[in-house]
Formats: structure tokens, C-alpha cells, sequence
């Protein structure tokens, strides 16, 4: 089968059971996705699917015919979720920040101006063990330009 | 750009690699500077480093798992160096009992090495000051260092570091008498809030933790550990887990021998080319245990047992004045018994190192929080000297005290050894909550006799749980000097007749240390009580405890049997002082608007206070109950650390222990059934989600010149105690127990 990620095409024909988080990790080597919980509870896995924010501890590879995948690396520390990360100094250990920026990303791309609400129901599901939330909350809305 | 880079060297080429030759490298000792350095027969150095190219080399000796710990040290070297931060960068050192201790542990990296940071910084600036006074023959005191050059004003002559540094490097270096330290007010780097060094690349994915590590011809191990603690292999079939694609081998790992001390637990390891088959085949292998004596074991019904040894007498560790007939001549008693139960650390990072065992030696990569107690371990674990094992320390993806136990790592290289390929080993989620050094379950009785006006002429406290020195070989089943140290035989509180006690308890699991350790249950337990007895007394809670501290002084703490723990510094240095103690309180009550708030009809606000890591804490809560769901609109925090180097991580700091204790105060519990820990992933073991945590977290920070103290773990232990005694004033209900969310009608 083929896909694209990052924008490059690959071929896979390995274990269609495999979640996308290995083959992402171990086969090609892009580490920025991070293990956590390995049952779509953490959020630390999460990648984008034709847009779309998904854990890919989840995301069987067999699912992933001709579709295309995005990673924190493709986001080259350029994005302004990147940057309103950066001026909040959101990371404590870092660890799950791939994650928050992924879904922070995609909820972005839904809603540009999102309620505290939307906040809530988007970024709930990716757990912060070092409590970063309320600098999550702040990063969020200063990408967006919405008032704090 | 600083940054941060680790390599993979052995130890002894490790310096020679760092630094480029010509370098002005100074191996500052600090004999007597850094309050670590007479522990023990190390000799804390720190080593900074300038190359001919003006580079600025700083090593870090403290593991970064979230403090900015690895940063704000080198980010001292630089101020004093009058360095340009750009132009610094920061190498993670390998472990080496040179450094001094290593352990990221205690909340002391700022406290025990933040003097000789600085010392190395002013003399290798007076070094190069003096190297260009020499070489354009003018008096050295006429030389000034400023962002990464020296000037002479008078002649308008410059020179960069880069240049001096050879120079310099035939210099000897001043005497530590002839340092001298400029004022804050000159501080360019020190608590200006200039991002860690990790903050990019952890922004950009590309920060390296111990999960992602890697050795060319690496496998990958999940290993089977015995669901009952010390349970014994008594035969594995690996058959199944062999045909899974990838999957390269089964090995079995010895059982650790008693005392427990870091070992590996033991289990099957299943090897494979990828991380995904190795979790595969161990799914498909069929083990059998002897499970062993902690199979009876029942959290619910050792619970009981806690609560049963509390109300009886126990050891004495601290005693003032005659507490019986002070409870007799009382006007009413009061009494409460307490429980916390088994925490896990779930660090978002599950355990993971890498290592291969090569000609006799170890090189591995760990997240690890105590790379020389890597060293130890592995070296035991292998049979080799433990200068033999080079541990380099990769990001912690969280630490929280579990990394600094070293077993998974011990567990990388006795599956090295055994294979002869470099082995990373993998912890799951499941692995980490079930197979974790738990933090203790603990009960706590608490009884006061009260006088007519409501205050406590007599008060007794017995606090009862397994030991953390039970996993170093003690069956004493009393706490060790450490833990009665934090916030129970050291109780602030003027009351004339006073005993607190020790019961005795054994483990039936390997009991570690959590972030703020034993302070969690002897807090939670202590400021609850306080605040039911402020209600009892029909008086505000911040006035009450402001009345149980008396005025403002220096209290000399003379615990019964044992000295006083005080995080090992004398109290001269760092006195139980009660005056910093209102402060906070008085701080925290002014900035939350305590007082002018309504509560009831489940609003409420709820407070405690608590020194710890000779630091002390205030917090005042606010919360919304709604039969069991429980917000928590604001929390206000007043910290006095003592003098601080980095603001903007200990408001960090603080705004994650206000998350990390709403966590273990509404929602985690480890539970144990028939040996077996009950939990396994965040379903059931839960911590704070985003719409758990305290939507607003307000840090209110004293500034302080008194000595630096630790800003890590004290902002925890207030938090319990503050949601119960939130919750009390909003429904009238006083839980007892932790989690809260339990006790919610
Ligand atoms: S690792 Fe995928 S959700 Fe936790
Ligand atoms: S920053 Fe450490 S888990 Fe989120």
C-alpha cells in the first residue's frame, strides 16, 4: 500500500495491524510522536490524517491507503501554534507537547476562534502529567487572537 | 542558540570530546561552597569550558525533566561569566561522581549547586580579565567582562573570549577569597525568564527523551513482570510470542534478591526489531508465577489494618508538655482518622534506556534522574566496576521521582549482555502503574483537646505507613527519619501539650518516592484537621491557623529518637521560621480575597499552608460542587523559596503541582487485589485532564534574599487538604479520605 507522509510518499506492506504510531517511531524514525497510554487515553500520539487529528496508537496501518499524514515535524517549529508555544513557554518536561500542538492545530483549523468551550472538548483528551493546561489555554487563544 | 546535544562516548574521552583543544576548561571545586559537597567524599566541579572559537561550554549535572533545572544552572555560569547566552551551550554530562550528586531528586539542584555555579563563572571571568590585562600590560582591576568580551575602557582596546581563552588557560586560577559575586540588580540572565533549553526542540518534536534513544542494531525489549510483587518465574512458553514477525527473542531475567534496593524485578523479556512486535509477542506469551507471600495482599483490608494501628499508641517522635491531661482538662475533644491510598508516579514518559554491554563495559542512554545510581545498579546487575558503565541522560518525559530508580535500566543491560546487541528497554503504561516503586498509603489519627475558646490545649497525632526504607531492606515498620521529617515531627503549631507518633507497617509492594513524598498524607491530615477545628471553634480558618502559629518566630525543631531531618541543613541556615509561614498565609488570603467571599450552596473556598523543602506554601482554593462533580474555578498560590533564579519555571513549577495535587486529591488511587494492582492505564488510573485541573492558577511569589530553598515539590502538599477543606465549606461535608471524589455524596 502507499501514503504519503510529511508529504513524501511511502510504500508499506508490513503488519496492517501495526498502529501508525510504530511505524512512524521505529520504521521511519520520526520521534517527535510520543507513546504514552497506547489505548487512545493520553493524546500523546496524536498526528494529523487527511487533516484531521487522530491518536495513532489507534490508527491501524491497514487504514491508511492513499491517505496522507502529518506530523509535529512537518510543522518545522514555524507554526503559530509553534510560536504562541514558545512566548507562553508552554513545555515543562515536553513530553506530551507534540500531542497538545497537533490537536491545538487541527481544533485552530476548525474553529480559528475558539470558545473556552472548544478549547475543553478539543484538548481534553490529550493529558499533561507536568500541568501545563492553563499555558495550553493561553497559547491556544494568543495563536487565535482571541482574548485571554 | 543554546542547545542541548548528547552523545554517546565512553567516559573517558568524554571531556576531550566536549572541548576542542586550547580550551580554557576549569574543573572548579567547591569543597565547602556547595552544601552537598561534605555528604560524602564527593567533590562537586563543575565544568565550564571556552574554545578558542568563544563557544561557551557549560555541563550540566542535573537530569531536566520539567524544572528547567538543566538550563537555569548553566543560565547562573553564564551570568557571572558574563557570558552571551547565545553563544553557550549546554552538554548534558554522563554520570560521574564528580559532579557531585546527580540524584534530580529533593528539590535541591538550585540549592545545593547554585554557589558553585556561580563561583565557576566569576573565576573564569576574573581569568579572562586577567589574561587581557596581561596581554595589553594593564592592570587587571582596569579589564572588564561584558557579553562574551573583555574591555579596556581607558585605551577602548577589546578582546572576545574566544581569543583570551588560551591565554587564560595558563592562568592559575584565584583563590575562592578573591571572588567576589555582583548584586542582583546586574543580573542579566538570572530571573529574566530566557527560555530553557530544551523549551524549542521540545516544541519542534525533536526533543531526544530516553523513550527515543537508539544504538545502531538495537532491539527492542518488553518484559513480563510478576503481577504479585516478588512472585518467582516458575515457567514460560515462548513459542507463540517466537512466530510474531520481528520478534528475535525470549529471555528471562533473574529475580531481584532481597533487599530490593533498585534491582531489576525480573520477568521474560521479549525482544524484537521494533517496539510494536516485541508488545505483540509478549502478548502472546504464556507465563506462569509462583506468586509468593504478598499474594494475600488486599489495599482495601491493609487500610483497616493502617486504621487499627493508628488508634493505638506508636513510637514517639516529637513530645512537648503533658498531652493526657491536657486531652482530660479539656473543655471537648476532637479526633479524625485519615487515609491516602498507593499513587503511581505516571510520568506521561513510561520508563526507557538503552544499553550495550561491550568488552566488560556498559554505555547506555536512560532517562534517568540519577545517572550515578545508574552506574551502580547496572554494574551490580552485569558484574562489572561500576566506572565501567557510562550513562548519558536523555530528556526525562517527566520524573516525578520514579526515574530515580534505576531497574528498567539495569533491565537494558542485562538483556545487552545476555544477547550481545544493544538492548533498549521499553516500559508500557500498564507495566508503569502496576510494576512502579508506589508512592505510600498512609492513616493518620489526630486527636485535640480544645479549651473553652476552641484551641487545642493537647494535640496527639499518629500517622502509620509502609516505609520507603522497606524497599532498602528495613522491617522495622517505622518510618525513617526523613519521612517523619516532612510535616510531622516538625509541626509549626503553638500548642503547649503536643505528641506525634509513629505506628509500625509493613510492604506488600516496593514503596518509592512522589513528588513531596511523606508531606502528601502528613499534610492532607494536618490542614484538614486544623480546618475542622477552626469550624468546630465557629472561626475563620486563615485567623485560626494565623492563631495556632503564635507571633512570628524562629522555632527550633527537637524531634524524640531521631534528629531533625530539615532536608540536611542545619537550622541555623534554613530555621522552621513562622514569620515566613503567616506571610504566605497572610499573602495568599489578601490576593484570593479570602473572606469577602460567600460560600455555601456548594460554593466554597478552602485553605492550607505547609513548609516544605524549607520552603513555604500557601494555598487558598475555590471550588463548585455539583453532586459528585467538583470545579475548581481558581486556585491561589503564595510561595517563599528563598531566593530564586529562574521565575518564570517556578511559576511553572507551582502551576503544575497545583495540577499534579488536584490529581491525587480528587482522582488517583492505586488499589491491590489478591497482590494484583487493580489499575493499568489513565481509564482507570486517573490524574487531571484539562477540564480537572484549576482553570486559573494564580502564583503569587515572594522575593526573598534568604538562601535558596526548593521549588519542585512544596507546592503540593497544600493543595489536598485545600479542595477538602474547599468542599467542606461548600456542602458541609468533610472527607477524610483520599481521592476525594470517593467521599462525594
Ligand atoms: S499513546 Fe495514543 S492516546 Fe495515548
Ligand atoms: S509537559 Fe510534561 S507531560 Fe506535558
Amino acid at each position: 500500500m502507499q501514503l504519503k507522509v510529511n508529504g513524501t510518499n511511502r510504500a508499506f506492506d508490513g503488519d496492517p495491524e501495526m498502529p501508525l504510531l510504530w511505524y512512524l517511531r521505529d520504521l521511519l524514525d520520526l520521534k517527535g510522536t510520543k507513546y504514552s497510554c497506547g489505548l487512545g487515553l493520553c493524546g500523546s500520539c496524536t498526528v494529523h490524517v487527511e487533516g484531521k487529528a487522530v491518536r495513532s496508537c489507534q490508527t491501524r496501518m491497514g487504514s491508511l491507503a492513499g491517505k496522507s499524514v502529518v506530523t509535529i515535524e512537518a510543522l518545522n517549529g514555524q507554526h503559530a501554534v509553534q510560536k504562541a508555544w514558545m512566548e507562553a513557554s508552554v513545555p515543562q518536561c515536553g513530553y506530551c507537547q507534540s500531542g497538545q500542538i497537533m490537536q491545538a492545530v487541527a481544533l485552530l483549523k476548525e474553529k480559528p476562534k475558539p470558545t473556552d468551550q472548544d478549547i475543553d472538548a478539543a484538548m481534553q483528551g490529550i493529558i499533561c502529567r507536568c500541568g501545563t493546561y492553563q499555558r495550553i489555554r493561553t497559547a491556544i487563544k494568543a495563536a487565535a487572537g482571541v482574548k485571554a | 542558540m543554546s542547545r542541548v546535544s548528547v552523545r554517546t562516548l565512553e567516559r573517558r574521552t568524554f571531556l576531550k570530546y566536549t572541548f576542542g583543544t586550547g580550551a580554557l576548561i576549569l574543573g572548579t571545586h567547591v569543597d565547602g561552597w556547595a552544601s552537598d559537597a561534605d555528604k560524602a567524599a564527593f567533590h562537586p566541579s563543575v565544568y565550564l569550558g571556552i574554545e578558542s572559537n568563544g563557544d561557551v561550554i557549560v555541563v550540566a549535572h542535573r537530569s531536566e525533566m520539567g524544572t528547567g533545572a538543566r538550563s537555569t544552572l548553566p543560565m547562573v555560569v553564564a551570568d557571572f561569566l558574563e557570558a552571551d547566552w547565545k553563544r553557550v551551550r549546554v552538554e548534558q554530562a554522563i554520570g560521574d561522581e564528580k559532579y557531585g550528586s546527580q540524584n534530580t531528586d529533593g528539590s535541591c539542584s538550585i540549592r545545593d549547586f547554585v554557589d558553585a555555579m556561580k563561583a565557576a563563572g566569576v573565576t573564569a571571568r576574573l581569568m579572562l580579565e586577567q589574561a587581557a590585562a596581561r596581554q595589553w600590560g594593564v592592570p587587571a582591576a582596569e579589564c572588564a567582562a561584558r557579553n562574551h568580551e573583555v574591555a579596556h575602557a581607558k585605551s577602548g582596546r577589546k578582546a572576545g573570549f574566544g581569543e583570551l581563552a588560551p591565554l587564560a588557560a595558563k592562568l592559575t586560577a584565584p583563590d575562592k577569597s578573591a571572588l567576589r559575586f555582583k548584586p542582583a540588580s546586574e543580573y542579566r540572565y538570572i530571573n529574566k525568564n530566557v527560555p530553557a533549553a530544551h523549551q524549542q526542540d521540545t516544541i519542534n518534536g525533536k526533543g531526544l527523551f530516553g523513550y527515543d534513544a537508539s544504538m545502531p542494531g538495537m532491539l527492542i525489549a518488553s518484559v513480563e513482570h510478576s503481577p504479585v510483587y516478588g512472585g518467582k518465574l516458575a515457567s514460560f512458553d515462548a513459542a507463540e510470542a517466537m512466530k510474531v514477525a520481528g520478534v528475535r527473542a525470549v529471555i528471562a531475567i533473574d529475580r531481584f534478591k532481597e533487599p530490593h534496593n533498585f534491582q531489576a524485578l525480573g520477568g521474560v523479556a521479549v525482544l524484537a526489531d521494533h517496539t510494536w512486535a516485541a508488545m505483540q509477542g509478549r502478548r502472546k506469551l504464556s507465563v506462569v508465577w509462583d506468586a509468593g507471600v504478598h499474594a494475600s495482599y488486599d489495599s482495601d483490608r491493609y487500610r483497616e489494618q493502617l486504621i487499627e494501628t493508628a488508634k493505638k499508641p506508636g513510637k514517639v517522635v516529637a513530645a512537648r508538655g503533658d498531652v493526657e491531661a491536657g486531652l482530660a482538662g479539656a473543655a471537648k475533644t476532637h479526633e479524625a482518622i485519615y487515609t491516602t491510598p498507593l499513587l503511581a508516579h505516571a510520568p506521561m514518559e513510561p520508563p526507557a534506556a538503552v544499553a550495550e554491554f561491550k568488552d566488560g563495559k556498559v554505555v547506555c542512554h536512560a532517562a534517568t534522574q540519577n545517572p550515578q545510581a545508574v552506574q551502580e545498579t547496572v554494574a551490580a546487575a552485569v558484574g562489572i566496576d561500576k566506572k565501567d558503565v557510562t550513562c548519558h541522560v536523555t530528556l526525562l518525559g517527566g520524573g516525578f521521582g520514579r526515574k530515580s530508580k534505576p531497574d528498567y535500566v539495569a533491565e537494558a543491560a542485562i538483556l545487552s549482555k545476555k544477547t550481545g546487541r544493544p538492548v533498549k528497554v521499553v516500559w508500557t503504561r500498564e507495566d508503569d502503574v502496576r510494576h512502579d516503586f508506589h508512592h505510600s498509603t498512609a492513616a493518620m489519627y489526630l486527636r485535640a483537646g480544645l479549651d473553652a475558646s476552641g484551641r487545642p490545649a493537647a494535640w496527639l497525632q499518629r500517622s502509620v505507613f509502609p516505609s520507603i526504607n522497606t524497599t532498602f531492606g528495613d522491617t522495622s515498620g517505622y518510618g525513617m527519619e526523613v519521612e517523619m521529617g516532612m510535616g510531622w515531627n516538625d509541626l509549626p503549631y503553638n500548642i503547649p501539650n503536643h505528641r506525634a507518633e509513629n505506628g509500625q507497617a509493613l510492604h506488600h509492594l516496593r514503596i518509592g518516592w512522589l513528588r513531596a513524598v511523606a508531606n502528601v498524607y502528613h499534610a492532607f491530615a494536618i490542614h484538614s484537621f486544623v480546618d475542622e477545628l477552626a469550624h468546630l471553634a465557629g472561626k475563620d480558618p486563615v485567623e485560626y491557623s494565623l492563631g495556632l502559629l503564635g507571633p512570628g518566630r524562629k522555632i527550633e525543631v527537637k524531634p524524640v529518637g531521631m534528629k531533625y531531618w530539615n532536608h540536611d541543613q542545619d537550622q541555623e541556615k534554613y530555621p522552621l521560621d513562622t514569620a515566613r509561614l503567616r506571610r504566605v498565609i497572610e499573602t495568599v488570603a489578601a490576593r484570593s480575597g479570602w473572606g469577602r467571599r460567600a460560600k455555601g450552596n456548594g460554593h466554597g473556598w478552602g485553605f492550607a499552608a505547609h513548609r516544605s523543602f524549607l520552603t513555604y506554601v500557601a494555598i487558598a482554593t475555590e471550588v463548585q460542587v455539583e453532586g459528585r462533580a467538583v470545579r475548581i474555578p481558581n486556585m491561589h498560590i503564595c510561595v517563599d523559596a528563598g531566593q530564586t533564579f529562574h521565575e518564570d519555571r517556578v511559576h511553572s513549577q507551582m502551576e503544575g503541582a497545583c495540577v499534579f495535587g488536584t490529581s491525587l486529591a480528587m482522582l488517583s488511587e492505586i488499589s491491590v487485589k489478591e497482590g494484583k494492582v487493580v489499575q493499568s492505564n489513565f481509564h482507570n488510573y486517573r490524574v487531571a485532564r484539562l477540564t480537572e485541573a484549576p482553570a486559573k492558577v494564580h502564583v503569587h511569589l515572594i522575593r526573598s534574599d534568604a538562601p535558596p530553598a526548593g521549588i519542585g515539590e512544596p507546592g503540593v502538599p497544600p493543595v489536598a487538604p485545600s479542595i477538602a477543606n474547599a468542599i467542606f465549606a461548600a456542602t458541609g461535608q468533610r472527607i477524610r479520605d483520599l481521592p476525594l471524589r470517593k467521599g462525594l455524596a
